[in-house]
């Protein structure tokens, strides 16, 4: 029986810490400084739109880690001695024969002038939604600087209390560098419909102090100065690896591990967004901050310290989230700019909320991966269309079968195939609609 | 716009407030003539000398007017039964009739008047309120904003006060309802309509009220919930069933001398369907009489579990069922109030269960009682023993006063989860031979929450949805919620081939494990 210490208890961690403790008899002890319990870091928008509570984020009841002998801890760990194999909380000393490091990730701040003022913050954990509390009340107008995930959901939880918002966006859509442009545009349409005074291709340049250490205003590079009592910096995040960074532990922009998720230490592992794969597999990236690639480490490495050596190995990639009202989901590769050696197939519904994009190599017509918005559709189907490389025309065929709308929904599989078939006339398909009996009768 | 939503608050609040004032507006004056014509012929002597302290004098309050009579009739019945003179005590309810003739002021000289500024402007000021929410809260989509900041939805002060008023109009429903006279006169133009030989009773009253929030809060249900047509279309099917065949067409049927009855309700939430006097009145009643009473047999023996099988419970629960109908409308505030948690569910299968245990054993004893014409069983009557503590317990607490009074406190589906017997069968029928669950989607769950936050059977459906798990539960009434608001698309109602329904555990997206060296 070891002992393992698990830093940080967030999904990579608390997932590592269900997994062995399912598989094996080790003394497992989870440490976070953040919070007593595992939350839902995915979910700290709906808390503050008062979608929900605290206590409704925590995946699973405060009874759960004793039944299941986790020993959860509260504490800050501020220094390892990987001799000794201690963690150091302040006086506390707490060993270990196995660690995982799951210590997530920092907010970005690229040393803006004022970016330390009050009324200036980023959003990731939890005491930034308390501070955000504080910052945000009875003020006129909120800047939010960034245009990612974050971002977005930082607009949508100031727009709920009806806070207008600046968006300011330095690519020429929002998350321009992550979304083709067609959907992005279709994101920026549907941001403006919500009255978010969005500004693409804006930079911020400095953060204006009031005189008393709060903020009052933003000047962007272009010299227009926006007044404003918050502003929300959402510039991206990256891998904390504050406790090892000048320690025997090698770290690049994450803490650096192999395919078993090991540092370079014998047992001390690393997961979820702090870790960085030396060598990710090519549809991969080694570095990879969100919820599902955490939750993927952590069943991996309980796997290996369960005693059965297990390589990480991700499966196709998927992703989803949600802007305002409009649900994405994304399988397989779609980057924003289409690969020289592929094409890419876009529907969009004339409502102009939802859009279907393909994109698929030029010679063989094989897909390699499928951005959905408005639509929801099955993992389970394209994971299977993805690995085993069908072609744009078999899935188009088949589309009606990733269908997973609610019943009763329009189905839109009808009109992306007469789309196909404009586009395609040499290779046409037949249109396929199922009717509503097939489907509750299915 | 703006400006709208606040007027037509202000005409609603004025209308609630004036209902609430009605409760005071009548004095109550009972007169010999009155007496006479109201009290049968063989109580008169008995009663006269204790009431006559009352004849002439005014109330201006119907409890004080109604406790007076009570204690007069109970004073009568005191002394009988000290004499055993049985067959003498009064089992007559007269203090609805006696107050309703003794009740006089607006309420009588202006009804049809009072009730169009109580219903008609109350409606309107509450659709002036809700409609303009189309424009007003933005893109058609999730609208939970602000749900946990607010008093009545999160059990703050407004939510206690509606759960009070609730209860008490419950109580006095149930067990007073000679207190809230006021209220049943109100409601007479209305009875008069679909039936001008008839005179409204507090189930009258009741089912009008009942009618009314279904239909105005589901309003506010399809103007919510309008970029979903699954709840849209749910939503037009509950106002629909509550409107037709739970309030027009049993009044209707009365009109036409035919019994009355709801052809959409069911034993065993019908609980009085095998009483022996409505078997009785069925089957006297001819043709159609017979048709119900096969009707409502076929209904539960028959389409239950075929319906069940093709679509799950909720093809009742939230789609036909009224006390589903109110809970999925006017109860739709309070979703989220549901206990999510392991012992809750405890609870409830204890609970719901042995309810439906209990309805079984009264009914069987009810018709043993009708076949033989015994009304004991081993020296026990079953009506004493079996039907009346049925009909006072889960008939009337906990059906009405626990399973709507506390909606603002529990949660809308109270009685639904807890209470139900028919829930309970339906339940056992889709948990274990059904071709309805809810399919979650691979490996895309943020375990979020909002799924279980806004399960208003308390179901913790992000426990499933986090490992991969279909959701089969006997509970599940399928409104579709959960589906609704998961910001990730990772829920969805299915019926589909049984097999694969109790699949293992799978969550998409990571190869690791196959490739164990
Ligand atoms: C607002 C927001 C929304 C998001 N939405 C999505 C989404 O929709 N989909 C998605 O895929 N991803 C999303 N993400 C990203 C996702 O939440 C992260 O990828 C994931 O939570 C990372 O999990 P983790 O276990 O690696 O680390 P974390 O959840 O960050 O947990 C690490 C824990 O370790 C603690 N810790 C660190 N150092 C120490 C120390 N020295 N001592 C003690 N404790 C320490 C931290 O306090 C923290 O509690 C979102 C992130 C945010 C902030
Ligand atoms: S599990 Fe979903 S569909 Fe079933 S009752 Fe709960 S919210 Fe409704
Ligand atoms: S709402 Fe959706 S994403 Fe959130 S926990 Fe439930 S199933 Fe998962």
């Amino acid at each position: 029986m070891k002992k393992i210490v698990i830093l940080g208890n967030g999904i990579a961690g608390i997932t590592a810490a269900r997994h062995i403790r399912k598989n094996a008899d080790h003394h497992i002890t989870v440490i976070s400084g953040e919070s007593d319990h595992f939350f839902s870091r995915t979910a700290l928008m709906y808390i503050y739109m008062g979608h929900m509570k605290y206590e409704h984020t925590k995946p699973y009841e405060d009874w759960f880690w004793e039944k299941n002998k986790i020993n959860l801890k509260r504490a800050w760990i501020d220094r390892i001695d990987f001799d000794q194999k201690v963690l150091h909380a302040g006086e506390e000393r707490i060993s270990y024969d196995a660690l995982i490091l799951a210590t997530g990730s920092q907010p970005n701040k690229f040393g803006w002038p004022g970016q330390d003022l009050q009324g200036v913050q980023s959003l990731y954990h939890l005491q930034d939604l308390e501070l955000m509390e504080q910052n945000t009340r009875n003020i006129r107008r909120a800047v939010i600087v960034g245009g990612g995930l974050i971002g977005v959901e930082m607009a949508e939880m100031l727009h709920s209390r009806n806070i207008p918002v600046t968006y300011l966006i330095r690519e020429e859509h929002f998350w321009g560098n992550m979304l083709p442009k067609e959907e992005a545009t279709l994101i920026d349409n549907h941001l403006r419909e919500h009255g978010i005074d969005l500004r693409s291709q804006t930079e911020l340049k400095a953060i204006l102090d009031d005189g008393n250490g709060q903020v009052k205003g933003i000047e962007t590079k272009d010299g227009e100065t926006i007044d404003c009592e918050f502003v929300g910096l959402t510039v991206g995040v990256h891998p904390n690896i504050a406790l090892v960074k000048d320690s025997p532990v090698e770290t690049d922009k994450g803490i650096l591990v192999d395919d078993y998720l090991q540092t370079n230490i014998e047992d001390i592992f690393a997961i979820g967004d702090c870790a960085q794969l030396r060598t990710p597999q090519s549809h991969r990236r080694a570095i990879e901050a969100v919820w599902y690639a955490g939750r993927m480490m952590g069943e991996t490495v309980a796997s290996t310290l369960a005693g059965k050596p297990t390589a990480y190995r991700p499966g196709i990639w998927f992703n989803s989230a949600k802007f305002f009202d409009i649900e994405y989901q994304n399988y397989g590769q779609v980057p924003a700019e289409c690969p020289e050696d592929c094409d890419d197939f876009y529907w969009q519904c004339i409502d102009g909320k939802k859009c279907l994009k393909i994109i698929y190599e030029k010679d063989s017509f094989k897909v390699r991966g499928v951005n959905l918005f408005g639509i929801r559709s099955r993992h389970e189907v394209w994971d299977n269309w993805l690995s085993q490389e069908k072609t744009l025309q078999e899935i188009i065929a088949d589309l009606p079968k990733a269908n997973f709308d609610p019943e009763f929904f329009k189905q839109w599989e009808g009109e992306i195939q007469k789309k196909y078939n404009e586009e395609f006339p040499n290779h046409p398909i037949s249109i396929r609609k199922p009717g509503i009996l097939k489907r509750l009768f299915a | 716009m703006k400006a709208i939503r606040y007027t037509g608050l202000a005409l609603f609040l004025f209308s609630l407030g004036l209902l609430l004032a009605l409760f005071f507006a009548s004095s109550y004056t009972l007169t010999e003539q009155l007496f006479n014509t109201q009290v049968k012929k063989e109580h008169q002597e008995l009663l006269r000398p204790e009431v006559a302290s009352m004849f002439g004098k005014t109330y201006g309050l119907s409890i004080s007017f109604v406790n007076s009579l009570n204690s007069a009739i109970e004073r009568v019945n005191d002394k009988k039964r000290a004499e055993q003179a049985w067959d003498q005590v009064i089992y007559d309810d007269y203090a609805g009739s006696i107050t309703r003739a003794a009740t006089s002021g607006v309420i009588k000289t202006h009804t049809t008047l009072l009730f169009i500024l109580v219903f008609v402007v109350g409606s309107i000021g509450a659709l002036m309120y809700l409609l303009p929410q189309a424009q007003l809260a933005g893109p058609p989509g999730i609208k939970n904003n602000g749900i946990f900041h607010n008093s009545l939805n999160n059990r703050g002060w407004m939510g206690i006060l509606v759960g009070t008023l609730l209860i008490l109009f419950y109580i006095a429903l149930y067990f007073f309802d000679a207190y809230i006279t006021n209220w049943i006169i109100l409601v007479d133009p209305v009875q008069k309509l679909i039936n001008p030989s008839g005179q409204s009773s507090q189930w009258f009253l009741y089912g009008f009220l009942y009618t009314f929030a279904v239909l105005v809060m589901g309003v506010r249900m399809l103007i919510k919930y309008r970029h979903s047509k699954y709840q849209v279309f749910r939503t037009i099917s509950v106002m629909f069933f509550q409107l037709s065949f739970a309030f027009l067409i049993p009044e209707i049927l009365v009109r036409l001398n035919q019994p009355y009855f709801d052809f959409k309700n069911m034993w065993p939430l019908d609980y009085d369907f095998f009483d022996a006097w409505h078997l009785n009145t069925l089957t006297s009643s001819g043709g159609l009489g017979l048709f119900m009473l096969v009707w409502g047999i076929t209904l539960f023996a028959v389409g239950v579990p075929v319906f069940v099988y093709f679509f799950g419970k909720r093809w009742y629960c939230s789609w036909v069922c009224g006390c589903g109908g109110l809970a999925e409308t006017a109860g739709d505030p309070f979703r989220q109030l549901s206990d999510k948690s392991l012992k809750a569910w405890k609870i409830e299968r204890w609970l719901v269960h042995g309810v439906l245990v209990f309805a079984v054993i009264m009914t069987a004893g009810v018709l043993y009682s009708f076949f033989t014409g015994s009304d004991t069983i081993a020296g026990l009557s079953t009506y004493t023993w079996l039907r009346q503590p049925y009909g006072f317990f889960i008939g009337a607490i906990f059906s009405g006063v626990v399973g709507t009074g506390f909606y603002p406190l529990m949660g809308n589906r109270v009685w639904c989860r807890f209470g139900c017997p028919l829930a309970a069968y339906l339940g056992i029928v889709q948990r274990f031979k059904s071709r309805f669950r809810i399919t979650t989607n691979g490996g895309q769950c943020i375990s979020c929450g909002n799924c279980s936050t806004y399960c208003e059977m308390g179901i913790d459906v992000r426990w499933y949805a986090q490992r991969g798990q279909n959701i089969v539960r006997a509970s599940c009434v399928g409104c579709g919620v959960c589906s609704s608001v998961c910001p990730r698309g990772v829920l969805n109602l299915e019926n589909r081939d049984e097999d694969g329904r109790f699949g293992k555990p799978i969550l998409i997206g990571n190869n690791s494990s196959t490739l164990q060296k």
